[in-house]
């Protein structure tokens, strides 16, 4: 076993529930390969996560960790990080729980810019309740509250996170794993609010349903049609059209919640009320 | 030292949730209960703590749940419509046994109602509002003086017993000023959540004491542990096993009742040769008091009792006074809530009248007192 996993999964709780083909693991790797990477202590970090398949992810890590209702997996996050901000803290979310039951606190979280690594686990279907379509959805899509195609067009979740006030957003793949660690790791890095959006498959609920093959026929398809940011930059409009960019989408600089919540309490310990 | 202060419902919650060791609040403003969240938007930063305003009822109940988590007390405030969205939440509470204090300043329902009429329909929700079983410990003061006492003895409740607590007030005490003397802060005795007292490497997150609760470590007091809404085993992880699931189930109606003793809160009053009984709570207690006392003039033996306890409910009490006198009259600001339990208790015992009033006004005390003189002159 990597010794990352070995190091940071609860390998008495292994093996997990997900399915054959599913890309959770494959993100779960990748999260602990992040973590790892950024040298974090165990006992000061906390995994928060929604309800979802992916969501379960948070049971088989070994930290302080908060498998929360559904799409509430950032309100949690924020009161842990506000009443402890020595605490890293990570939130794990899928689409439906992140943009659908979960997007007015997505958004909110972004506008407040706290320091928070939310990874959203995006199969773009609920996988647990056995494939209804989410915010995330193709158009177009088969699912099984989609039965004649899904007719809704989906958000695109990274410019949602920007338009929001998230201060660093980036995209990885389950296909493109190192690189993935490589968008965690800068997005724990970073001092602010943290969006990874990371395409990962599900066979069973989406793809079977989608005629995309088994869970490696879905990864080639994230491999040919995942371009690099600084590809993208040299492509046209044609070029990419269909296809969708990985890498650091987005990374700015703006006050960070905690930060600026400790300045109001010098300053009504200051005695002013302003 | 004590201090006399001329001080809102709202406000006594405010500052008794400051004395209790509350440093972390998370909420929603909603009319009546917005002057809690206001007061400690500002009192709060004073003395180190934190105060979010979220971006509605939900997430103020999860960024409680993440500090107390967290090992910071913490308390939200909202009413009814921010009441039915918190249940969730609160049932998640319950089940993961995190330590807070929800106070529900209530107002006219269902829906938007009446927002600054006052109303006592939220009694059998915060008994029943979360879907699924679970204890739950409720408590409603009836003046500002003990809305102070009963908002600390709530957060010293939520720690000991590690579970959600449902403080109820009136709209009408939360927003009535009255002068009252605070007790001096020294002679005010708090409670804190008990600590594991074995190493990281041998706790278990849910493994109960003898007293059913289990000691709970922060995050990043190092240990390491699993919470859950789902159905889990002693060491905090999901289960499917029916006998784990029901000890679990079990455990969090017991912790609550075994110590029914302890928190049950109440106050009798002229009930030592009472014929007759009036059993209120909140502001309806005062409106019955006046009328206890004019019937008294009068010559009426009539007696009272006041819940501070709501829930769990009062059995050993109701059924007491229901064996001593021949009726108990139960004037509630509802359709007729609580008044199902006194019947329930009273199992025949005495005749059990309910008093319901749901138009957003008080009670009278001439109202009580017609219809405790209607049943005299009925029995003759």
């Amino acid at each position: 076993m990597d010794k990352h996993a070995e190091k940071f999964l609860r390998t008495d709780h292994l093996a997990h529930i997900w399915c054959p083909g599913c890309g959770n693991g494959t993100v779960l790797g990748a999260i602990v390969r992040a973590i790892g990477k950024m040298e974090l202590d165990q006992d000061k970090t906390a995994i928060v996560s929604g309800i979802g398949c992916s969501s379960r992810a948070s049971g088989y890590m070994d930290f302080n960790t908060v498998h929360t209702a559904h799409g509430r997996a950032l309100t949690f996050a924020t009161g842990i990080k506000l009443a402890r901000p020595e605490l890293n803290v990570l939130v794990l979310s899928g689409d439906g729980d992140a943009t659908a039951i979960g997007g007015n606190h997505f958004i909110h979280a972004a506008r407040r810019n706290i320091n928070l690594t939310m990874i959203i686990f995006n199969n773009g279907i609920y996988g647990m309740t056995g494939g209804q379509y989410s915010p995330l959805t193709p158009t177009g899509s088969i699912a099984s509250t989609a039965p004649y195609g899904h007719m809704e067009r989906p958000f695109d979740v990274a410019q949602l996170a920007v338009a929001a006030g998230a201060t660093y957003v980036a995209r990885g793949t389950a296909y493109h794993a190192t690189l993935l660690t490589d968008v965690i790791s800068k997005g724990i890095e970073h001092n602010g609010f943290s969006v990874i959006d990371v395409i990962t498959q599900c066979p069973i609920s989406f793809g079977r349903k989608n005629k995309m093959g088994e869970g490696y026929k879905m990864m080639e398809w994230q491999r040919d049609n995942a371009v690099m940011v600084s590809a993208a930059a040299k492509m046209t409009q044609e070029q990419l059209a269909g296809k969708f960019q990985i890498g650091v989408l987005h990374h700015s600089e703006a006050p960070e919640y905690i930060a600026e919540y400790e300045k109001i309490i010098a300053r009504a310990q200051g005695g002013q009320s302003k | 030292m004590s201090r006399t202060v001329f001080m809102q419902g709202n406000q006594a919650c405010a500052e008794a949730a400051i004395v209790a060791g509350v440093r972390f609040f998370a909420g929603y403003p909603i009319t009546p209960s917005t002057e809690i969240a206001e007061i400690l938007a500002r009192r709060l930063p004073q003395i180190g703590g934190k105060f979010i305003q979220m971006e509605d009822e939900i997430a103020g109940m999860g960024a409680i749940c993440g500090a107390s988590l967290a090992g910071v007390k913490a308390l939200t405030a909202t009413s009814g419509p921010g009441f039915s969205l918190k249940q969730e939440l609160i049932g998640y509470a319950s089940m993961t046994e995190i330590p807070m204090v929800i106070v529900n300043v209530q107002r006219l329902g269902p829906s938007t109602g009446k927002p600054t009429a006052p109303a006592q329909g939220d009694v059998m929700q915060a008994r029943w509002g979360s879907h699924g079983d679970r204890g739950v410990i409720a408590l409603y003061p009836s003046t500002v003086r003990e809305t102070f006492d009963i908002t600390i003895q709530a957060i010293n409740f939520s720690e000991k017993f590690r579970t959600p607590v449902i403080l109820l007030l009136d709209e009408v005490i939360g927003h009535m000023r009255e002068k009252i003397v605070l007790p001096a802060v020294e002679s005010i005795k708090l409670v804190e959540r008990k600590k594991p007292t074995v190493p990281p490497d041998e706790f278990l997150a849910y493994k109960p004491d003898e007293d059913g609760i289990p000691p709970m470590p922060a995050f990043g007091d190092g240990y390491r542990f699993h919470v859950t809404g789902l159905a889990h085993d002693e060491t905090g992880f999901p289960s499917g096993s029916a006998e784990i699931t029901n000890a679990l189930i079990q455990r969090l109606h017991t912790k609550i009742e075994n110590h029914k003793e302890e928190i049950t809160l109440y106050q009798e009053y002229f009930m030592e040769d009472a014929e007759m009984a009036i059993v209120a709570y909140g502001v309806t207690y005062r409106s019955a008091i006046a009328a206890v006392k004019q019937a008294r003039k009068k010559g009426l033996k009539v007696g009272i009792v006041k819940l501070i306890t709501i829930w769990p409910f009062a059995d050993e009490v109701i059924n007491k006074i229901a064996k001593q006198v021949k009726v108990v009259f139960v004037p509630e600001m509802n359709y007729g809530q609580l008044v199902n339990e006194v019947e329930r208790v009273a199992a025949g015992q005495a005749k059990v009248i309910s008093l319901p009033k749901v138009d957003g006004n008080l009670f009278t005390p001439q109202e009580i007192l017609s219809a405790l003189e209607e049943e005299v002159n009925r029995r003759g």
